[in-house]
């Protein structure tokens, strides 16, 4: 079950009325390495994953979700009293002639999101790897996407979300040596 | 756009925010060290704040979670704009 | 001296249309030091936590594009 709560994780606040931010943005709310594969990903190898680890899959791919909740926060502000105009200037005319001003799924080139940017191997290690690469591809994602911002505030909250992918990146890193059942072992051989 | 919220709905949101990412942080930290009895007592220290927290700007601003999880005003507020993309 | 960037020098060839970007830079997060965090980590207050993005000071590195580092980025 889950629970949600009517909060942000981060008070995301925006500068600049700048729609051609947001058609980046949507890389990271329905792009390989986004918030929405993150999230589906981590909760899916759950599944199929020892016991010692589950606490932690379930964990990050739940806070996973709050930062897709802070993702479609930007791109809502940015877009929300975007004219048809403003939305075709910023390279939204694409998006526009489908969705107006909703949301979807797909990344910064329109491809819509597929269950094929998420694996589950069924092997922990396999899958532990995934996510790692997964966290540092997703943070290499925000330094590109920080680089096309000049929004202080939106870079901010970037920043927030970048550092996340550090923080969660190191613990898919323990989960590994923590499956390698070296820690709090002495090695035998 | 129904009620604008008041400037200290804003400053007690970000405390509570401040409070819930420190639980988050050693949330994720105690699932692989179960055995650090200092980050525990420190978690159940930050659990008892975010009540506190947590009362405070339910009181501005309505019930904070779904199902039970918050008391309901009368009529019923779960309902209530502004939503947290919004505010 | 330890630094959390890495850089490299890519070869700049005769006939190449841009103009040379000589020197490339890439992070080397904290993360890929650490291995297994160990107890007892300095950390930052909550409020100062909320704004780092991590409780953890020694796992905080913030990332600025050459703009803001220019203006000498905003660190905590």
């Amino acid at each position: 079950m889950w629970i949600y709560e009517k909060k942000l994780q981060y008070p995301v606040k925006v500068s600049t009325c700048n729609p051609m931010l947001a058609k980046f943005l949507i890389e990271q709310y329905g792009g390989a390495d986004g918030e929405l594969s993150a999230a589906l990903r981590y909760l899916n190898q759950r599944y199929s994953i020892p016991d010692r680890v589950i606490g932690l899959l379930t964990d990050i791919g739940t806070e996973e979700f709050a930062h897709l909740e802070m993702i479609a926060t930007m791109i809502y502000k940015l877009t929300k009293d975007a004219t048809p105009e403003q939305m075709k200037a910023a390279g939204l005319g694409d998006h526009y002639v489908n969705h107006d001003n909703g949301l979807f799924y797909h990344n910064a080139a329109g491809a819509p999101w597929t269950a094929t940017y998420i694996q589950a191997k069924g092997d922990p290690i396999a899958d532990l790897y995934e996510d790692i690469a997964a966290e540092e591809k997703a943070r290499a994602t925000y330094q590109w996407i920080i680089n096309m911002s000049d929004d202080p505030d939106l870079n901010d909250a970037l920043r927030f979300l970048r550092e996340r992918e550090i923080v969660h990146s190191l613990r898919f890193r323990e989960a590994v040596e923590i499956l390698k059942e070296e820690k709090d072992k002495k090695r035998i051989f | 756009m129904t009620k604008q919220l008041p400037p200290e709905f804003y400053e007690l949101m970000e405390q509570l925010q401040a409070v819930d990412f420190v639980l988050v942080e050693l949330n994720l930290y105690l699932d692989n060290h179960p055995n650090d009895s200092e980050a525990i007592r420190q978690f159940n220290h930050y659990v008892k704040e975010r009540k506190k927290l947590r009362n405070a700007v339910e009181s501005i601003y309505g019930p904070l979670m779904h199902f039970g999880h918050s008391y309901s005003g009368d009529p019923w507020n779960w309902i209530d704009a502004p939503w947290p993309w919004q505010v | 001296m330890f630094t959390l960037y890495k850089t490299y020098r890519p070869f700049v060839g005769p006939f190449d249309p841009c103009p040379p970007i000589r020197v490339k830079s890439f992070s080397t997060p904290p993360n890929l030091y650490i291995g297994f965090q160990p107890n007892n980590f300095p950390q930052f207050t909550p409020m100062e936590a909320l704004r780092a993005g991590t409780l953890w000071k020694p796992l905080y590195d913030p990332y600025y594009n050459s703009r803001e580092l220019a203006k000498g980025g905003n660190p905590l």
